[in-house]
């Protein structure tokens, strides 16, 4: 018996689902975030095991792109919820509902 | 010996990923992130993708994470922040999504034959990594780069700027 494919995806899909039950049961907006890390490492998985299997290099190349944006990503949603917590005193996502219509 | 480690990894992989979401005090989830992310990097390796593996134990596991850590450090959040959302039926309704998004996997996922292909070694090395990044895709590349400039101008942009009360500002932008 050998690790195949689907048991990378097996594994991956269970991240992904922990990810999904982070985002929506948690209040800390830094949970969350970490929450959605999550699940876009759970969709790297999946595509270096896709490349590794299929077998062609493009999954790798994408997950490197991935990285690119999650970098980008965490420096923005982090700089945005330091400035909420500025002005709110909480990163407590039900009190910020400012921007609600 | 193979499959023995995979389910070794996979089972801390699980474990501190569930204790990310389950943990109260964010300090530790972040830990327990930076585990299930060294986790990923072995994975990696194990898929013969060792520059993703480098990759990801210095950018998320090394970058991203400090600076999770440092923004939790510096909000100085107290452990006592509720776990739930407003009350049981949100929060119910969250896992229940989420066990709906899990039966998608396992009705998609059923009766899968994997691939018996031999692991091609010269995939995830840097050379061939290179090779293919700076010939088919030199444009994505370039874009990425002007991305995460767009990303430090504006994180720069918006903690710089003084609150809205503090001052009336005359004369336009000062920021």
């Amino acid at each position: 018996m050998t690790v195949g494919l689907e048991w990378y995806l097996w594994l991956s899909a269970l991240l992904f689902v922990i990810g999904v039950a982070g985002v929506l049961t948690r209040r800390n907006a830094l949970i969350i975030f970490m929450s959605i890390e999550l699940m876009l490492n759970a969709v790297n998985l999946a595509f270096v095991a896709f490349s590794r299997f299929i077998p062609n290099i493009d999954g790798q190349i994408f997950v490197f792109f991935v990285m690119a944006v999650a970098a980008a990503e965490v420096a923005v949603g982090l700089a945005i919820i330091v400035t909420i917590f500025k002005r709110k005193e909480s990163v407590d996502i039900d009190q910020v509902n400012f921007m609600r219509w | 010996m193979e499959v023995a480690l995979f389910i070794l990894i996979a089972l801390v992989t699980v474990v501190s990923a569930l204790l990310v979401i389950i943990r109260k005090n964010a300090v530790s989830s972040v830990l327990f992130l930076v585990l299930t992310f060294f986790c990923l990097a072995m994975l990696y390796v194990m898929l013969g993708a060792q520059f993703i593996a480098a990759m990801q134990v210095i950018v998320y596991a090394g970058a991203i994470m400090v600076l999770f850590i440092f923004v939790v450090m510096l909000l100085n959040l107290g452990t006592d922040q509720k776990w739930e959302i407003t009350g049981p039926v949100r929060k119910w309704m969250g896992f229940g999504s989420a066990a709906g998004i899990l039966l998608i996997a396992v009705l998609a996922f059923r009766g899968m034959q994997s691939p018996t292909t031999e692991m091609d070694t010269s995939i995830g090395t840097v050379s061939s990594i290179g090779e293919t990044m700076f010939q088919s895709y030199v444009l994505p590349f370039e874009v990425a780069s002007v991305l995460l400039l767009a990303a430090i101008i504006g994180v720069v942009a918006m903690i710089s700027r003084k609150p809205v009360d503090a001052t009336t500002v005359e004369g336009g932008n000062e920021s």
